[in-house]
């Protein structure tokens, strides 16, 4: 796959850079496949991202605001003032996500880092299923929805059920993947079967989802007994994933079981005459049909293996994290999980990193929140302008003045010759 | 975008005459008859009898007073889902005789099975059921899922899908508080708030017309960077200084004079603030600037074959940039409805889903203007009766009536509501 | 007008599409430009009508250099262009289209329609043409949407008409209204560039030829040139234009279609109750003009597309419901019509696009595991038996040229043990070169004892391979001829004239291509390159 296929559509003849892996030319310098790589744009895109970011964090600060209106007399004052404020927020921002160099204890030093890995369990797991969509052909928006009904189903086994230790958490962790498989099978049986967009039916099912998990929570089989609030009862200890580093921590086995997921689809999609086929679908359907591949049983299972993907997700929270089911069991992470596999560029080990990265943010956000008055939604716009920017590799070179990649390969001038 | 991936084909010369006729598409009858079947069973022939339903519909300060109607629930149900069964046994005639199904059939369907519903509803009910307020209500919280969807409309017909019309909506919504507070006006705020839906429209356009990146990647990546631009400088100014940043005075309502003394349609009508009157004005301005103008003619040509219309001297990617800035100003303009028009503060993300909501709205509409007005109504419809019957009381969940239009769009889309035709190089970036 | 190119110069990347070419188009004269598939023609239309912008080089008209920034420029500089891929919005009606650009408008910029249909209306009359200015493009066969094109073109006052490759869609007794219609414009003053690559068309109507091979000009020659030598002037090579093949020994039946009807979404009779029989080591072609019902029913046969009735028997065995894995399976052997489309996956590696209907089976896949390795090592092999020009196994098909993308299609599609090949538009695009390759693969596979369909609508490739002729019409078939027929006679009935009806009307009338066919039969030409 190329740098940033999933981005664009496979239909479309791209022109020059950043939609195709070059064929090899010699007498090309190391330092300009430095300059041309993917890696690098991706390292820019997230300091770009986070230079605009800063101009927004400083912006909106009180001493800044201050400054600014004696520019003229003393300018340095507005920009001493602006480092400040940027300084002390990524300053929070990074020793709540990384490590803590004040903390009293070791524990207590490297806790950031196991929280960022906490909150990107959903994040690697969803961002994972929706990467198998992209690669698909399928543009599933519906992680949210997915990992709510994986919330909801897993979360019903946990609190309903006694059973014994292993089997318990097994149930549950099945039953979550089924909830999102399921859920999303919606949409995959629809476009198979109506060829219906799934664009459309994921953004409508995450709505039914949010609706029908605060409909549920007011019933009396998922409503806590003696409580008019709409939370479940807690998972019961038997259904709940181990912890990895003891009571100090929230990092449980979920973790182990996403970077098992990610290898897992690694092998699916490379190594699996299954992934050559949802590749093929993904690439061009009208190739794969008439080369004898199933294009409706691919959208099926394509949508079912993402569902569970992310209903998997859907049990990191409330076999993990939360341990109980609320409305807003999911938070963001459906919606985040597009991004994360978006920068992961589809590939489950980018995802991975992609979900750590933005694990980090948020962990790091709320620290920042605490510490410096730093409102978490910045991170929203480092996510976002980080996605926006690694889907336009050409805007960050002309920014940092990179060499673009090499001549339009031979490729799309035969595709103009027949199309002109 | 497209809805359904129909298999066209350019369509050779039609076969000779004499020959068996393709089969008939009996979705549409089915679905009509079930659904009658299901009002007569559930609104009709199961709940008890004895009971009656009242309608009003005249609000007090109206000229014209009619009286309130009781009418016996169990025997109105009965009646009106029977009339749904007799529009069924129509909708299977039509074809048959090879006679086009109008609009006029599923409208006329669909007001007698909701009348079967909310006379089963509010039956036994001690407070009547406000017809007039309904509407009223339905009008005003289909402000933004119109502006919302025209935005689709326009985006889409020039070939450029838009999912960001959440975020146009919430940078609309922004812009009108801040603004508005800032100068004391609410009319200022209606200016502002399309220039910001603008600006992100741009952005849109700009990432899929110069850097071809996937438009609806950039749509819900858009939706992200609003949110989290509006949430942070909400936290950090608005909320701070509440008084100076974020108290958008309300827009008045107008009162048209005679016009709204019509009964029933006059207060829903012409009783409404600015914001609405320019509603009336975009959706008939654009029903025929998009189908009869040299304007539209052109944006139509980009959307459905960009190359035709570039071999004719047309910029594409000029007319694609400017219809998209211009969706995202009507978009804007709607997202002024949650804060002037409503006469709310910014809230963070207060625009809750109906950009989503507005774009399956373009697709019920079949990318028409006016069709886009029907659908933003009818789920404005939905979302005020789920208020209204909360007031009243009533054996359905509101939650349930809250995923009423996602279910009614999921259906819509799978073609059961009748095939649906996007604007042909939608998504497609242009290259030479 | 006239119209003079100078030292035009366009590249794509390192590829030279334009090599400095010049060309003058002397007012009212029909010049054609003729190259092979690739040469580089249609980049230089393009060039010329302001689409692409010349790396090097300038236009001239009326001797006064002009800059085209796109094709706004180029069409009121009076140059108007029919593509060769229609430039028509298919939901608009044509006059629609033909005002779109330059719309008459009404106050307020709302179109004047009744002006838009006087304008198609006077054009259509004044060649005879007999268009509804109303109807839906997508509605028109492809011989009335050329005129729609034509009408555009008129309409912008075009004192130049380009014509890429016009007759591509066209049957002769079209292609002779066509020509008859191009004097008309040039009596007219109009001038014509007329873009081909089919000799006998520069022969009949042009008054000059440019030639033109990988993006250069090699020579002009006057029209009495003969066949032979403009084709070695075009390939740069002398050219055998027949195919080498020896009379068909036909077995017994393999593949019976019967009364086979396929109903699209909109209730069009696509396929109208068609039945025919191959035999075992016999070529049976297709013929028809585009959008008759030739795609439909290769879907048919290759369980794409399920018909409403009838059946299809391949060795006795029905292949009616059976999925596309399947029938594949059976060993039916598949090149579709459109390689890009459905042909090859444009970002898999050619090893991948040589297994994409044997992935899933051993050697290359033990359960779900799949081998990439034995992938790559059999498709080295399938690289040199087809001659595929490829840096590598694994670089991606979309890198590769039309004719090297077609032999990959080819080495998959024929290097498993065959009962029927079915190829649609082998050659459509290709250079000369691959187009012998491919003719002889298949007329090899046919000496194997293989049954071949091929479906064409190109009549010079029908009658270059076809042992039998199935003539398709409007979804039914017309008639079933011998190879070698004649070319009026098959022309007629791709128009969906009778056999019989056929052969009484070329008694009496031969086509223009016709004629000059017959002229280059008994006289060969004398000749006259410069």
């Amino acid at each position: 796959m190329s740098e940033s296929a999933p981005l664009r559509d496979a239909a479309v003849p791209v022109p020059g850079d950043t939609g195709v892996e070059r064929p090899p030319s010699r007498g090309q310098n190391a330092l300009r496949e430095m300059l041309e790589s993917s890696w690098l744009v991706t390292v820019l895109a997230i300091v770009l991202a986070l230079v605009i970011s800063a101009v927004l964090i400083a912006a909106a600060d009180a001493e800044v605001q201050a400054a600014a209106s004696y520019f003229f007399a003393r300018p340095m004052d507005l920009l001493t003032a602006a480092w400040t404020a940027v300084s002390q927020a990524y300053t929070a921002l990074f020793q709540g996500a990384i490590v803590d160099p004040g903390a009293t204890t070791l524990a207590r030093a490297v806790r950031p880092l196991t929280e960022t890995m906490t909150v990107s369990v959903p994040l690697i797991f969803a961002g994972l299923g929706l990467g198998i969509g992209f690669r698909a052909g399928l543009f599933n928006i519906g992680a949210q929805g997915q990992i709510i009904m994986g919330a909801v189903l897993g979360g019903y086994i946990g609190f309903t059920f006694e059973l014994p230790v292993g089997l318990h958490l097994l149930l549950a962790v099945i039953g979550s993947a089924l909830g999102g498989a399921i859920w999303a099978g919606i949409a995959g049986v629809l476009k198979a079967r109506t060829g219906a967009n799934e664009v459309i039916v994921t953004i409508m099912l995450n709505n039914i989802a949010i609706y029908l998990v605060g409909y549920l929570l007011t019933t009396s089989a998922f409503q806590r007994g003696n409580s008019n609030n709409p939370i479940s009862p807690p998972v019961e200890s038997s259904a709940v994933y181990p912890l990895l580093l003891g009571t100090g921590f929230r990092l449980h086995a979920g973790f182990l079981l996403a970077l098992a997921a990610a290898v897992g689809v690694w092998w699916l999609m490379n190594r699996s005459t299954i992934g050559f086929q949802f590749r093929a679908v993904g690439s061009n359907p009208h190739a794969a049909r008439t080369a004898g591949m199933s294009v409706e049983a691919s959208y099926v299972w394509v949508m079912v293996i993402a569902g569970a993907l992310a209903g998997l997700g859907g049990s990191a929270q409330v076999l993990g994290t939360e341990k109980v089911l609320t409305a807003g069991v999911a938070a963001s992470f459906g919606f985040d999980a597009i991004t994360v596999a978006l920068l992961g560029r589809s590939k489950p080990l980018g995802t991975v990193f992609a979900g750590l990265l933005f694990g980090a943010l948020r962990a790091g956000g709320y620290s920042m929140q605490a510490r410096t008055g730093t409102p978490i939604d910045i991170v929203l716009v480092v996510q976002s302008l980080i996605v926006l920017f690694i889907a336009a590799p050409p805007l960050v070179r002309a920014v940092f003045r990179l060499p673009s990649p090499g001549a339009v390969r031979p490729g799309v001038l035969a595709t103009k010759e027949a199309a002109a | 975008m497209s809805a359904v991936t129909a298999p066209s084909r350019p369509a050779a010369s039609p076969a000779p005459v004499g020959k068996p006729l393709p089969p008939i598409n009996w979705k549409a009858p089915i679905g009509y008859g079930v659904t009658a079947l299901v009002a007569l069973v559930l609104f009709g022939l199961l709940p008890a009898s004895g009971r009656t339903t009242t309608f009003t519909f005249a609000t007090s300060k109206d000229f014209f007073q009619i009286e309130p109607l009781t009418v016996p629930s169990k025997s109105t149900a009965i009646v009106l889902s029977l009339i749904g069964l007799a529009l069924a046994g129509v909708s299977l005639w039509l074809p048959r005789s090879r006679r086009k199904t109008g609009v006029w059939l599923p409208a006329l369907f669909g007001v007698v099975v909701i009348l079967a519903f909310l006379t089963w509803a509010v039956a036994g009910k001690a407070q009547p059921l406000p017809i007039t307020g309904l509407l009223q209500g339905s009008l005003f919280l289909a402000i933004p899922l119109v502006f919302g969807s025209l935005a689709g409309v326009l985006c889409e017909r020039s070939g450029i899908i838009n999912v960001a019309i959440e975020g146009q909506l919430l940078a609309g919504a922004f812009a009108a508080a801040v603004i508005a507070s800032l100068t004391h006006s609410a009319y200022a705020g209606l200016i502002a708030a399309p220039i910001a839906g603008a600006l992100v429209g741009l952005i849109l356009v700009y990432f899929s017309v110069k850097y071809l990146v996937n438009q609806i990647i950039v749509g819900v990546v858009l939706n992200v960077l609003v949110v989290g631009v509006t949430s942070y400088l909400f936290s950090t100014v608005l909320k701070v200084n509440a008084a100076t940043w974020n108290s958008p005075p309300k827009l008045p309502t107008i009162e048209i004079p005679l016009l709204s003394q019509i009964p029933v349609i006059g207060p829903v009508l012409f009783r409404q603030t600015a914001l609405v009157y320019v509603m009336y004005v975009v959706v008939a301005l654009l029903q025929v600037m998009v189908f009869r103008s040299r304007w539209g003619l052109r944006l139509r040509a980009v959307g459905e074959h960009p190359k035709a219309a570039d071999t004719v001297g047309i910029k594409v990617n000029r007319t694609r940039v400017r219809a998209t800035m211009l969706g995202g100003a009507v978009a804007g303009l709607g997202g002024a409805f949650f804060t002037v028009a409503a006469g709310l503060a910014f809230g963070k993300e207060m625009t809750g889903g109906k950009g989503f909501i507005a774009l399956a709205a373009m697709i019920l509409g079949r990318w028409s203007p006016t069709g886009a007005l029907a659908a933003a109504l009818l789920f404005g419809f939905a979302d005020n009766l789920q208020v209204v019957l909360g007031i009243i009381g009533t054996p359905i969940p509101s939650q349930i009536m809250l995923m009423t239009p996602y279910v009614v769009t999921i259906f819509a889309v799978a073609g059961l509501v009748g095939r649906v035709r996007a604007p042909a190089a939608e998504g497609i970036p242009y290259v030479k | 007008m006239k119209l003079e190119l100078r030292g035009i110069t366009k590249r794509f990347g390192s590829l030279v599409a334009n090599d400095h070419i010049d060309l003058v188009v002397e007012p009212g004269e029909i010049h054609a430009l003729l190259g092979e598939n690739g040469a580089g023609k249609s980049t230089l239309m393009n060039v010329l009508y302001g689409f692409y912008e010349p790396d090097g080089g300038e236009i001239l008209v009326d001797d006064a250099p002009v800059t085209f920034t796109g094709p706004g420029d180029a069409m009121a500089a009076g140059i108007g262009m029919v593509h060769q891929h229609f430039m028509l919005v298919p939901v608009f009606t044509v006059a629609e289209n033909v005002a779109l650009g330059h719309e008459p408008v009404r106050g307020a910029g709302i179109i004047d329609l009744a002006e838009a249909r006087r304008r198609v209306r006077e054009i259509s009359d004044r060649f005879g043409f007999d268009l509804d200015p109303d109807a839906l493009v997508e509605d028109l066969p492809v011989g009335a949407q050329q005129r729609v094109e034509i009408i555009k073109a008129l309409s912008r006052d075009a004192h130049v008409l380009i014509l890429d490759e016009p007759t591509a869609v066209l049957t002769p007794q079209e292609t002779d209204e066509l020509i008859e219609i191009m004097r008309q414009l040039k009596a007219a003053g109009t001038s014509i560039v007329f873009i081909t690559h089919k000799l006998r068309e520069v022969r009949a109507v042009a008054d000059r030829i440019t030639v033109i091979r990988r993006g250069a000009v090699v020579g002009s020659a006057a029209p009495t040139a003969s066949e032979p030598e403009l084709a070695a002037l075009m390939v740069g090579r002398s050219v055998d234009l027949g195919v080498a093949k020896a009379p068909a020994t036909p077995g017994e039946v393999a593949l019976q279609v019967k009364d086979v009807t396929v109903i699209d979404v909109a209730g069009v009779r696509q396929v109208d109750d068609v039945s025919f029989d191959v035999h075992r080591g016999e070529i049976l072609a297709v013929a028809g003009v585009q959008g008759n019902g030739q795609t439909e029913l290769t879907e048919v046969l290759m369980g794409l597309l399920e018909p409403v009735a009838g059946s299809v028997l391949l060795d006795g065995a029905e292949l009616v419901g059976r999925p596309v894995r399947e029938v594949l399976r059976a060993g039916v052997g598949y090149v579709p019509e459109d390689r890009t489309a459905d042909g090859v996956i444009a970002d898999f590696s050619v090893a991948e696009n040589l297994v994409l209907d044997l992935f899933d089976q051993a050697p290359y896949a033990r359960g779900i595991a799949f081998d990439p390795a034995k992938v790559a090592a059999s498709a080295r092999e399938r690289v040199v038996e087809f001659d595929v020009r490829t840096p590598s196994v694994d670089a991606f098909a979309g890198t590769l040229s039309g004719g090297n993308q077609q032999k990959v299609v080819l080495a998959r599609e024929m290097s498993r043990p065959l009962r029927l090949l079915i190829a649609s538009q082998p050659t459509r695009g290709l250079d000369v070169g691959s187009i012998e390759f491919v003719h002889s693969r298949v007329v090899a596979e046919r000496d194997l004892g293989t049954p071949v369909i091929i479906v064409s609508t190109e009549l010079d490739e029908v009658l270059a391979l076809a042992d039998r002729i199935v003539v398709m019409y409007r979804g039914s078939i017309v008639g079933i001829v011998p190879g070698g027929a004649d070319r009026d006679v098959l022309g007629l009935m791709m128009a969906g004239v009778p056999l019989d009806e056929a052969q009484a009307q070329v008694a009496t009338h031969h086509t223009t291509l016709g004629q000059a066919d017959a002229a280059a039969d008994t006289d060969p030409s004398e000749e006259d390159l410069t």
